[in-house]
């Protein structure tokens, strides 16, 4: 009763807080772009690397999105059902939890030149004794950084496609195509394909703005003479003369139309590829010949993109205990603790404050999450696709377009450079994958339970805290822990909002990367990945264990 | 405690359908039974009585209870208590908790709540079972956990779901026994609903239907 007035009022905040610093921060990033007589947009077409970094922006990014959809459609298509499928399942949190910039970090250990693989493969195979003159890492094509965002974004799409699979009444459609005689793969492309598509749109759209603007994974895995548009962007931000803030703020602008450019272009290829579906349903898709390949297809690039990830961090933590490690051997010669005791002390101090911005944004997020939801259930409120679009909104406009402009909100009022201005800026990206997570567990809990509950005379907050919410901990805290991973794995924010003087894992990870002491790095991008890690196991650890002796709350399915 | 329930010309409509037309006294200790197909209004009639009606639902005349309208009062204030389909027990508590939950503020003490919940177990034939996972009872310990719940909380009024329908046919006649014994034990005044016309005969007070029209069975 007492929560009744604010709590109506929860959803409309949640969305405000959304909202409000995107749209501040893209007019403070405008304001700039344009003042002077647009110096910032003059200086910006003078530099020679322009067309460039606008071209490897547009293919990097939609090369890894354009294969992220194909091999998460793919997976999903010819192993839905299976036991791989399962195991799959079972993979993705941890999948999903590690940082970008450790996901980077551990991929440039696999593919340099002194990396795993071309240990693996010498001397006997390449002749090599050398680590080669190769320019693998940081390619001007931008291939490593493709593979990098495709790596991440793939689980990604997997969690939000098996979130979709249940709506599209997959069993029943594939049985009823599959006996009019299509093959697995047209049954899927013809009867699953539109509708899983629909809800996949945004995620889809999220990775699209996401990996043509990537600042961190660029600058580990990206191409430099010149760089991708976001990351020079970010380098004239730390320019110490003022004449660079305007070029990046120009830039900035430039990177999000490039980005609208790119999504409406996207969109028409929807499009496009909705009317040829259509032909093809009309012509009888058979396409028998196509399973078995696209099977084969399906499991090979399904495995190669964990195998990076996994083999990345395992390269990660062997770096970080290593001691003598020459060229052609595949694992060090001696193990030794010295790097992570000399760097205890920093990782201690980093640490901690990263897990302390980490903890302040989810709680808040959490907070804010569970009364938008308990609202929606007390009021019988139904958020329309307009919420949706505003809970995505942070995920489709470029970090790189607002936060510089927030980053001169936060310099005038006085609060740049403070944890907790970093900790509400990781808000701002945390709260919508905390509400994409818990979402669908809390709106499919048994309505009964609360009539029961309320019919026994519990007040309805009797009703939230007694029963509804120790009855879904276990997706509670799994949000959480994804909470936790996204402000962890935060490059950005941190960096602009911390102005450089709030040091994550993260932003501790991403400047080392240009050094080249691989043991410290591996120290940082471990730790990185271990923080939510930790957060997923207790997520599991702790509802199995309070509901250790109560059977109606096992794990279903 | 207890006292009549009357449903005062309550009509229910969704859209231009009709689905409810009740005008009906219940005395204590009387069972009303609704009996219909499945869609004819028999939930949408509890959903009323309850306050749980959606919104799409618009609702005339009024619900007294015990001499108070509870037609507008929240569901949690009504004194309204409500047996499902299921027994809706609550799977995260023990069977003694999902008990203690029922009991009204009132009761204070940790030893005074406790005995009132030894006490109903006692009467249910379930002595000794409040430490126990209430998903390793029985359909019928079940069944009779839910009942005793629900009149831990003191209500002035008994709605019934169908709460038969689910059990199978030995134990069916045992637990609808139980309850309506215990019904016209605290002089309560009951509402049915079934599509069975076994429990109405059981139930031994008078049949309508949704929209008001006696039953003979």
């Amino acid at each position: 009763m007492i929560m009744g007035g604010p709590l109506r009022w929860a959803p409309r905040l949640t969305l405000a807080l959304l909202v409000v610093p995107v749209a501040a921060g893209l007019l403070g990033t405008l304001i700039p772009a344009f003042a002077n007589d647009a110096k910032g947009f003059r200086a910006l077409l003078d530099w020679p690397g322009l067309s460039p970094a606008v071209w490897l922006s547009l293919t990097t990014g939609v090369a890894a999105t354009a294969l992220s959809l194909a091999v998460t459609l793919l997976l999903v298509a010819s192993l839905w059902g299976t036991r791989i499928f399962a195991l799959i399942q079972h993979l993705l949190a941890p999948l999903l939890s590690v940082p970008h910039a450790a996901a980077a970090l551990g991929l440039a250990f696999l593919i340099a030149p002194s990396g795993w693989i071309a240990r693996l493969l010498s001397p006997w195979a390449t002749g090599w004794t050398q680590p080669p003159d190769l320019l693998i890492l940081n390619d001007p094509y931008g291939l490593s950084l493709t593979l990098g965002l495709v790596t991440k974004e793939v689980p990604f799409l997997f969690l939000m496609a098996l979130a979709a699979l249940p709506q599209a009444d997959v069993a029943r459609r594939m049985n009823v195509a599959q006996s009019l005689g299509a093959g697995r793969i047209a049954a899927f492309v013809i009867s699953v394909l539109p509708s899983l598509y629909s809800q996949l749109r945004l995620p889809v759209y999220a990775v699209l703005a996401y990996s043509m603007t990537a600042v961190e994974m660029a600058m580990i895995l990206g191409p430099t003479r010149p760089a991708t548009l976001s990351g020079q962007v970010v380098i004239w931000m730390a320019d110490p003369m003022l004449t660079g803030r305007a070029t990046a703020a120009a830039g900035a602008v430039l990177q999000l139309a490039v980005v609208i450019a790119a999504l409406l272009a996207w969109v028409l290829a929807e499009r496009i590829a909705g009317l040829a579906l259509i032909r093809l349903a009309e012509n009888g898709l058979r396409a028998h010949a196509l399973d078995a390949l696209a099977r084969l297809v399906a499991v090979l690039t399904g495995t190669a993109t964990a195998a990076a990830l996994i083999l990345g961090l395992a390269g990660l933590a062997v770096w970080s205990v290593a001691g003598l490690w020459q060229f052609p051997d595949a694992l060090p010669d001696t193990l030794s603790l010295k790097t992570w005791m000399r760097a205890a002390p920093d990782l201690a101090s980093t640490g901690g404050l990263t897990l302390m911005i980490a903890v302040a944004a989810t709680a808040l997020s959490l907070a804010l999450v569970l009364a938008c939801l308990e609202a929606e259930h007390r009021f019988a409120l139904s958020p329309g696709a307009g919420a949706l679009w505003v809970l995505y909104l942070p995920l489709l406009v470029p970090q790189v377009a607002f936060l510089p402009g927030l980053q001169i909100a936060a310099l005038r009022s006085g609060v740049e450079g403070h944890w907790l201005a970093v900790a509400t800026a990781h808000l701002v990206f945390v709260l919508p994958y905390v509400f994409l997570s818990l979402a669908p567990a809390w709106r499919a809990w048994d309505p009964r339970i609360s009539v029961a509950g309320l019919s026994l005379g519990a007040t309805p907050a009797r009703v939230f805290w007694r029963l509804r919410l120790p009855m879904l901990l276990r997706p509670v805290l799994t949000a959480a822990a994804v909470g936790l991973a996204v402000s962890v794995g935060q490059y950005l924010p941190t960096l602009l909002i911390g102005g450089g003087r709030v040091e994550t894992l993260t932003t501790e990870a991403v400047a080392l990367s240009s050094g080249g002491n691989r043991r410290l790095i591996g120290t940082y991008a471990l730790l990185q990945m271990v923080l939510p890690a930790l957060g997923f196991a207790l997520a599991l650890l702790v509802p199995a264990v309070l509901f250790r002796n109560r059977r109606g709350m096992a794990v279903s399915a | 405690m207890t006292g009549v329930l009357e449903l005062q010309t309550l009509q229910i409509t969704q859209g231009q359908t009709r689905v409810v037309a009740l005008d009906v006294t219940i005395a204590p200790g009387e069972v009303l039974t609704i009996m219909g197909p499945s869609g004819s209004g028999k939930s949408t009639a509890l959903a009323a009585m309850m306050g749980t009606l959606a919104p799409a639902f618009r609702t005339t005349g009024r619900v007294i209870l015990a001499g108070r309208d509870i037609t507008t009062l929240p569901p949690h204030l009504r004194r309204v208590g409500l047996l499902f389909q299921d027994d809706v027990l609550f799977p995260h508590l023990s069977v003694g908790a999902n008990l203690a939950f029922a009991l009204p503020p009132a009761v204070k003490g940790r030893s005074a709540r406790r005995a009132q919940v030894d006490a109903a177990l006692d009467q249910a034939g379930l002595s000794g079972f409040a430490a126990r996972d209430p998903a390793t009872l029985s359909g019928g310990q079940r069944a009779r956990v839910a009942l005793m719940r629900t009149l831990l909380a003191r209500p002035c009024a008994l709605l019934l779901d169908e709460p038969f329908s689910r059990l199978d046919a030995g134990l069916r006649a045992q637990i609808r026994s139980f309850v309506l014994s215990r019904i016209r034990q605290e002089g309560l005044p009951a509402v049915l609903v079934t599509h069975d016309p076994e429990d109405a005969q059981a139930a031994g007070g008078r049949v309508v239907t949704p929209l008001g029209t006696p039953v003979t069975l």
